[in-house]
């Protein structure tokens, strides 16, 4: 029940000149951007960021690392206390959602109960006074990028929830907005489901060659969505870059212990250091860094299997063996092991 | 299947059955407390009568009496339109002051407070609450005092108690509060997402409240209405207290008749008063599910 219609605005910046859109830089960007609730550790920390045109950006972090407020903060439903956001290159920090050119997918789809899908997806034109017979034909398009055109006179309420996904991003689309703010959009789906819709959602940032900006909690999503993944984590960009920088060369513990795959150990010269699991062995060879340890978890993957080592200090590492590999020489549970690794795989981390 | 043989001791009933046991209390209070001294109002409504007498003969003069009397109509004109007045302006009213707390107000221990304070009048007892216009609306109250001061008037106004004006005002004062109640419950149904979509897409306030609001809280307004309509219909102390002897309405009329132990007219007032107001609430009920509101 709280919310409210009327967000404070402050007075109005002075006019500026109009950037012409074609030749801006950025599609959205975050300048020292700080939220704060209340006395306290803030819940974004003077984060910035620059998203380039036509990104898939994803922002990645655990619940509660500010990733959503950020989110939030880019849409207009939360308010900026410190610092600047840009759409196109645009000023657009304390002004209201509809003049920023984002629209929002919402985690609960926030469908309008009372209206069928095209009427849902046609809202925005109705509000501006297109006539009922343009506005139906436009959402009528709308719905056929998303495949929902089938089931335009449904009520929410009669649609599954990946079919109200669909639907809710028509009526974002159809605002056409310059950059796509997506909260958690895939998490309510089923596994099946979510890995279909999310190549959908990469299919539509490509055809529409606008920025989508994606929170998720998942690192599977972020790697396979985004162009540009932000890792977040207390308040903080811990990293940000591309897919496959981000995964392969992690520059610190939280973000390679975070996406997975990884094991931070110790380096022989102080420090620590990343290396992937799959580069990881069970058993000792001349060349290669071992540690010793217990196995604590074997886990089959298909593919793969997972093998926890837990260390004497009870540090727990992985390696991620081919299946041909463990089955050659099958491991047990509380077998004494040694986990390694070639030094020169090592990633230090700051 | 583990736990299908724990406890052979325990005897399953079947479902039917169960469903049966489960309605049977609550039915034999309803059988006891409603229908069978429905029945018996609708018996005594055909019957004879003479002074404090009635006899055990079909008569049925009562219900020709009652159904083509101008004095029905007349009694039912003026209970409808007490219930229009009112309801014209409890509903706005219920529904802007429902709109302000629960999309207007930040804090929630403000909205807390001015709830319970919306709440305070219903935890006094209704002949104190009645005895308190007096002061207010009497002849020496305080509206009259302060009009007088002011030089509005240059005599006490008559009408503002023991007048249909007192007992619409006092219907207001009484109503507003199931109006704002049933309101603010669908509003708080309403996620606030939803309020955020209609902000991206543009929608201005007005907009938000006509296209998106409003319809998502028509079925709280009618079950506001529900309320309103039977508090009204069937309400004898207001227009006793407030309008004093001057105010008739269709229950009053059954009070008078029972006063003068005139017992199948009143049964047949009665039953046909029941009738009418069970077809206001079917109808109501058509912008309603009352079972989905009534869910958490």
């Amino acid at each position: 029940m709280t919310l409210a219609l009327k967000t404070e605005t402050p007075p109005p910046a002075p006019a500026k000149p109009r950037q012409v859109t074609q030749s801006h830089r950025f599609d959205a960007e975050l300048v020292a951007v700080t939220k704060r609730y209340g006395p306290g550790a803030p819940a974004v920390d003077n984060i910035s960021l620059r998203i380039p045109r036509g990104s898939y950006c994803c922002l990645l972090g655990p619940s509660g690392c500010g990733k959503s407020t950020t989110l939030r903060m880019l849409a207009g439903h939360e308010e900026v206390s410190d610092g600047a956001i840009l759409i196109h290159d645009q000023e657009i920090t304390h002004a209201p959602p509809v003049a920023r050119g984002t629209s929002m997918m919402f985690q609960d789809y926030a469908l309008f109960p009372h209206l069928s899908a095209l009427d849902n997806v046609a809202f925005s034109l109705k509000v501006q006074g297109v006539s009922r017979a343009e506005r139906r034909a436009k959402a009528k398009e709308y719905l056929e990028l998303v495949q929902m055109d089938h089931l335009a006179e449904r009520l929410p309420s009669q649609m599954s929830g990946g079919q109200q996904q669909r639907v809710a991003l028509a009526r974002s689309l159809i605002t056409r907005p310059k950059v796509l703010l997506l909260d958690e959009p895939l998490s309510a789906l089923d596994p099946f489901l979510r890995i279909r819709m999310r190549a959908e959602l990469k299919r539509i940032q490509k055809e529409l060659g606008i920025s989508f900006i994606h929170v998720t909690h998942s690192q599977d999503e972020a790697l396979a969505l985004a162009d540009l993944v932000v890792v977040m984590n207390n308040a903080v960009i811990m990293q940000a870059g591309a897919a496959r920088e981000v995964y392969e060369t992690p520059s610190n513990a939280f973000v390679a212990r975070f996406l997975g795959g990884h094991n931070v150990v110790q380096r022989a010269g102080g420090g620590e250091a990343s290396v992937r699991a799959d580069q990881c062995v069970i058993g000792a060879r001349p060349g290669l860094r071992s540690l010793p340890g217990t196995v604590s978890m074997i886990e089959y993957q298909g593919t793969a299997v997972r093998v926890s080592v837990t260390g004497t200090d009870d540090e727990e590492l992985t390696a991620l063996m081919p299946t041909s590999a463990f089955f050659n020489d099958a491991l047990e549970l509380g077998q004494s092991v040694m986990l390694s690794w070639d030094p020169a795989d090592e990633h230090p981390l700051a | 299947m583990l736990s299908s043989q724990t406890s052979p001791s325990r005897v399953t009933i079947p479902p039917k059955l169960a469903s049966v046991l489960q309605v049977t209390p609550m039915a034999l209070v309803f059988l006891a407390l409603v229908i069978v001294p429905l029945g018996l109002i609708f018996v005594v409504s055909f019957l004879d009568y003479n002074f404090a007498q009635v006899f055990p003969e079909l008569y049925l003069e009562t219900w020709v009496d009652v159904l083509t009397s101008d004095l029905t109509l007349a009694l039912y004109l003026k209970t409808f339109k007490f219930l229009i007045i009112v309801w014209a302006i409890t509903a706005p009213l219920g529904f802007a002051i429902a709109y302000f707390l629960a999309f207007h107000l930040r804090s929630n221990w403000l909205r807390t407070l001015l709830v319970t304070a919306i709440a305070i009048p219903f935890w006094t007892s209704g002949p104190i609450r009645m005895v308190s216009w007096v002061p207010l609306l009497g002849r020496e109250g305080v509206v009259n005092q302060a009009l007088l001061g002011a030089g509005v008037i240059d005599e006490p106004l008559g009408w503002l108690m023991y007048s249909e004006f007192a007992v619409l005002v006092a219907y207001v004062q009484m109503l507003t509060m199931p109006m704002i109640a049933t309101a603010l419950n669908s509003m708080a149904k309403i996620p606030p997402s939803v309020i955020q979509a209609a902000q991206d897409a543009g929608a201005s306030e007005w907009q938000i409240v006509r296209d998106i609001i409003f319809p998502l809280v028509r079925p709280g307004l009618a079950i506001g209405t529900i309320i309103v309509t039977t508090a009204i219909m069937g309400d004898v102390v207001m227009v006793k207290f407030m309008g004093g002897s001057q105010v008739n309405t269709v229950g009053m009329s059954i009070i008078t008749d029972l006063n003068a132990f005139m017992y199948p007219p009143a049964a047949a007032k009665s039953i046909l008063l029941l009738v009418v107001v069970l077809s206001i609430v079917v109808s109501l009920l058509r912008f309603a599910d009352i079972r989905k509101e009534l869910r958490n």
